[in-house]
């Protein structure tokens, strides 16, 4: 390998970055060294090339976007720059100078701070303590100088544009704030290359707003970003350029006033991509799904689902919108038969299925795919063949008596992969080796193949590409004109208005709207989902999120999932 | 085919580094006790001699083979017992105890229908001692099904409490007038038949029958299905419509239907149940589960090895004057070694691969909670 070693970094000291950040602010294409430059980089693992031959340059004070599909090689590629993996072939520069980087703390000195997807905050430890976890600032030889600490962390939040009270615990911040805890945490390393993945993943749209203030105030002090994604609109609203890669390969790469988003998906996933499922028109017929009062209580026996009642008719979609939190996973749960109401009817065909199990709904003609795939859906360790038979395999022609019958098993696990395209090298291969859009449509598979009269979908493509996103809306399309009566639980506001006829809109464990959606507007919805009203004005919803985080804490925790 | 012998290359090396740390100890320790044994001096040579007779004594000679397989059997229904736990997530250290139960069982039953055909006997001594063993499996299933007690904690209370009832009864009520030790009654035609060699009872083909029964009871019905999926993500079982109850109940009966017949076979060999009869084979279940990671052909491969340890031992003693109580120390070293085996993996820059994620979740989980 061309790369060398390098002693860390000296000019840790931000006084002396502080010059070079200005230097190079003002424009682009901007002189100087560039912050990083990722050259030829090449990683194989047996039977793929995760990486083959990818340039990559981020400049000072750039945010700089890699888009590419699950599995495309973003990760492979973060992991080498943070020392995580080691490239085959290929060189780092950071600041001009060739480097090795020999781990994740010798990443962090060089100045790379890398803010994870799932974020690795100790819950019971106040926001100062997480920070210093691994980098004591020490009073003396023995114990901890946690007041020097705090003045730095509370400057530090200052320069950057978000106050925030080092003492509070991070179990008591939102989300949204947690997210911040973590750049925080990376600034006070001293990180002026900031890695990001998926950042907005787990963020609500006004949460997303914020923290992309940030980012741009952190572009403007000077800090290099490189955010991770596959959501187009996003790309497009914050990234200063877009290198996007497929299958390993740098495909292109795109400023945000040169592009689109067909443009973008067309590249990501190498063919022309419809971003917004042609839906047609919905025959709806009779009723065939009714809830009818429903309470439910979540586990520390907080009231989630508050009385509520719909009624779904074959062959409709009903979406559920809501701020996450506000008892979609209990009512989802309770109706799937995986939590018993406290009160209520839920009919299925006519017959009274309230408190059933999930083996008796399934029998009554339910499927369901469940929001968390990887703690519901799939047995990560078992084959793909055992997990597309999952909740059928003691049905023939699976199993007769009490023998399972594997080829029957294999055959229909064949014909599943090729009809809904899952990638894997075969049926045997376990479910933990594909990527999470592969997962997904294994256990659609599953479930959209069975006789079924009500589907229940729970945030079916969260965290999934758009390729991935593409396929199975139209598989919902085509379940719905063969007549099944479906209910959408989203988090994505835009995947509920595309699909549903109908939207009922979740706030505080009730529906407190039901629209149909051709007439639905998209900011009233979002204005009932974040006050639960409809006379609302948008300047009380701005007041709502713009809130003390311990007021979005409790707000978020009064909901009742919390 | 290079592919799958490197495959199972991976899943056998940790197993296969622990015994070879634990021999490497055990040689340590020869040397030193050389130096008490031996007037001072040392004797650099003595281990290659102890382990060459340990070796010769269990393998050179066909009483040896068969003494080991005799050894043997009785650890590849303690290993299943332990293994199939696993499984389901489940950490059956009552295997012991179960033992005792089922073998109890087995010898009074035995001495009851001691007058019957031997083959009538035999049968109904070994079904009483599977029954009774997994019967002292149903309890603790229950327990842990219905109200979350952590199986760790019941089967170990489980154990005590066989041992010393069991120990109370063959003193007072079931100990017969003659002998010099407290015993029971003679198992009479229920004495397992000897097939081979001097001692190669009948109770070695059922231990070779089992492992390819309990191989297809786990990869080829829906309860094995259901098992394995309970261990591997309880959600997702719920999920499908599995009751993990249920399942937990069964896999625990199961365990204690194993260690049971063993048990039984050790009994119905002698002939009788001593008030001595100890504990070792229903513990060394444990060893042999983790060395044969959790898999039926593992068990009867860990089986094999401790099974031979024992055989081979006396000769050890005899010829090399190395105490037969070193085999317990490299047996506990290989527990030791297994359990660490991250850091062995890391410290030997090992590529095995790793226990499946039931053991992991089941050993690691055990003391914790965990519950349904």
């Amino acid at each position: 390998m061309a790369a060398s070693f390098r002693t860390p970094r000296d000019g840790a000291d931000p006084g002396v970055d502080r010059g070079l950040h200005e230097r190079t602010t003002m424009t682009a294409p901007a002189p100087g060294p560039l912050r990083l430059e990722m050259l030829g980089i090449t990683k194989r693992y047996p039977g793929v090339v995760a990486n083959d031959a990818i340039d990559l340059d981020v400049r000072p004070g750039e945010i700089h976007a890699l888009l590419g599909e699950n599995g495309a090689g973003k990760s492979t590629l973060m992991n080498i720059l943070y020392g995580l993996a080691t490239p085959d072939d290929g060189e780092i520069r950071l600041d001009g100078e060739a480097v090795r980087i020999d781990g994740p703390s010798d990443a962090i000195r060089r100045g790379i701070g890398m803010v994870h997807q799932h974020f690795k905050l100790v819950p019971v430890l106040s926001v100062a303590e997480n920070i210093l976890l691994g980098e004591e600032t020490m009073a003396n030889a023995v114990f901890l100088d946690r007041d020097e600490a705090r003045r730095q962390i509370k400057d530090l939040g200052h320069r950057f544009g978000f106050e925030i009270d080092p003492d509070i615990r991070i179990e008591n911040l939102s989300v949204g704030w947690q997210q911040r805890v973590e750049i925080l945490k990376a600034l006070y390393r001293k990180a002026n290359l900031l890695v990001l993945d998926e950042p907005t993943a787990v963020l609500t749209p006004q949460e997303t707003k914020e923290i992309f203030a940030v980012l741009r105030r952190l572009r403007d002090e000077g800090t290099s970003i490189i955010f991770i994604s596959h959501k187009l609109y996003e790309v497009l609203e914050i990234a200063d350029r877009i290198t996007v890669i497929r299958r390993g390969k740098v495909v292109g790469s795109r400023v945000p006033r040169e592009t689109d988003e067909d443009d973008l998906a067309e590249l990501m996933v190498g063919r022309n991509v419809q971003l917004i499922v042609d839906r047609g028109e919905s025959h709806p017929d009779g009723v065939v799904f009714s809830i009818t009062d429903l309470h439910a209580l979540d586990d520390r026996g907080h009231e989630a689902v508050r009385g509520v009642s719909v009624d779904v008719r074959g062959g409709e979609i009903l979406g559920i919108a809501g701020v996450a939190g506000n008892g979609q996973e209990e009512l989802v749960e309770s109706l799937a038969g995986l939590r018993r109401p406290s009160s209520g009817t839920v009919h299925l065909g006519g017959q009274d299925v309230t408190g059933r199990g999930p083996r008796a709904l399934q029998a009554a003609g339910m499927s369901f795919v469940p929001g968390d795939r990887q703690r519901f859906g799939l047995v990560l360790s078992f084959p793909i063949e055992d997990n597309l038979v999952l909740t059928q395999y003691d049905e023939p022609p699976y199993a007769r008596w009490i023998l399972r019958d594997d080829e029957a098993v294999r055959s229909w696990a064949e014909r599943a992969i090729k009809d809904y395209d899952i990638r894997t090298p075969s049926a045997s291969a376990a479910a933990s080796s594909l990527s999470g859009g592969n997962q997904q449509k294994a256990v659609v598979a599953r479930e959209f193949s069975r006789d079924l009269t009500v589907l229940l979908l729970d945030q079916p493509t969260r965290g999934l590409d758009v390729g991935s996103i593409e396929f199975i809306h139209r598989q919902v399309i085509a379940k719905r004109d063969a007549g099944a009566a479906i209910v959408l639980v989203s988090a994505e506001l835009d995947e509920v208005m595309e699909l549903s006829d109908r939207i009922a809109v979740m706030y505080r464990g009730e529906f407190v709207a039901l629209v149909d959606a051709p007439t639905a507007e998209r900011d009233q919805i979002g204005l009932l989902m974040a006050t639960g009203r409809r006379d609302a004005t948008l300047a009380a919803a701005a007041a709502t999120t713009m809130a003390s985080p311990d007021e979005i804490a409790a707000s978020g925790g009064g909901a009742g999932a919390g | 085919m290079r592919r799958l012998l490197s495959t199972w290359a991976a899943i056998a090396a940790v197993p296969v580094l622990s015994i070879v740390l634990a021999l490497g100890v055990g040689a340590i320790l020869i040397l030193v006790s050389s130096l008490a044994t031996g007037g001072g001096k040392l004797d650099p040579g003595l281990p290659i001699t102890a382990y060459a007779a340990l070796i010769s004594g269990a393998f050179g000679s066909e009483k040896g083979i068969v003494s080991t397989l005799v050894a043997a059997t009785p650890l590849v229904f303690t290993g299943l017992a332990v293994g199939v736990g696993f499984k389901a997530g489940l950490f059956n250290i009552g295997g012991a105890g179960q033992v005792l139960v089922g073998g109890f069982a087995a010898a009074l039953v035995g001495a009851a229908v001691g007058g019957q055909p031997a083959p009538v006997a035999v049968a109904i001594a070994l079904l009483a001692g599977a029954v009774a063993g997994a019967a002292y499996g149903f309890i603790p299933g229950v327990l842990k099904a219905f109200t979350g007690a952590h199986e760790v904690v019941s089967t170990i209370m489980l154990n005590s409490l066989a041992s010393f009832a069991i120990v109370g009864l063959v003193n007072d009520i079931f100990k017969i007038e003659g002998p010099t030790f407290a015993r029971t009654a003679d198992v009479g035609n229920a004495l397992l038949p000897v097939f081979i060699g001097r001692n190669g009872h009948i109770g070695i083909l059922l231990a070779l029958a089992v492992v390819p029964i309990v191989y297809f009871l786990l990869w080829r019905t829906t309860l094995g299905f259901e098992i394995r999926t309970v261990g591997a993500n309880p959600s997702a079982a719920r999920y499908a419509g599995m009751s993990p109850r249920r399942l937990i109940v069964i896999t625990m009966s199961l365990c204690g239907l194993f260690a049971g017949l063993g048990g039984s076979m050790e009994i119905l060999s002698l002939g009788y149940y001593p008030a001595v009869f100890g504990t070792a084979i229903g513990f060394a279940g444990i060893t042999v589960a983790l060395l044969g990671r959790a898999h039926p052909v593992g068990i009867l491969l860990g089986a094999i090895l401790l099974g031979a340890m024992r055989a081979g031992a006396p000769s050890m003693q005899i010829e090399a004057k190395v105490p037969v109580e070193l085999i317990d120390v490299i047996q506990g070293l290989i527990l030791l070694f297994l359990a660490a085996e991250v850091m062995i993996r890391r410290s030997l820059r090992v590529r095995a691969k790793g226990a499946t994620p039931e053991e992991i979740h089941t050993v690691s989980r055990s003391y914790g909670g965990g519950t349904v």
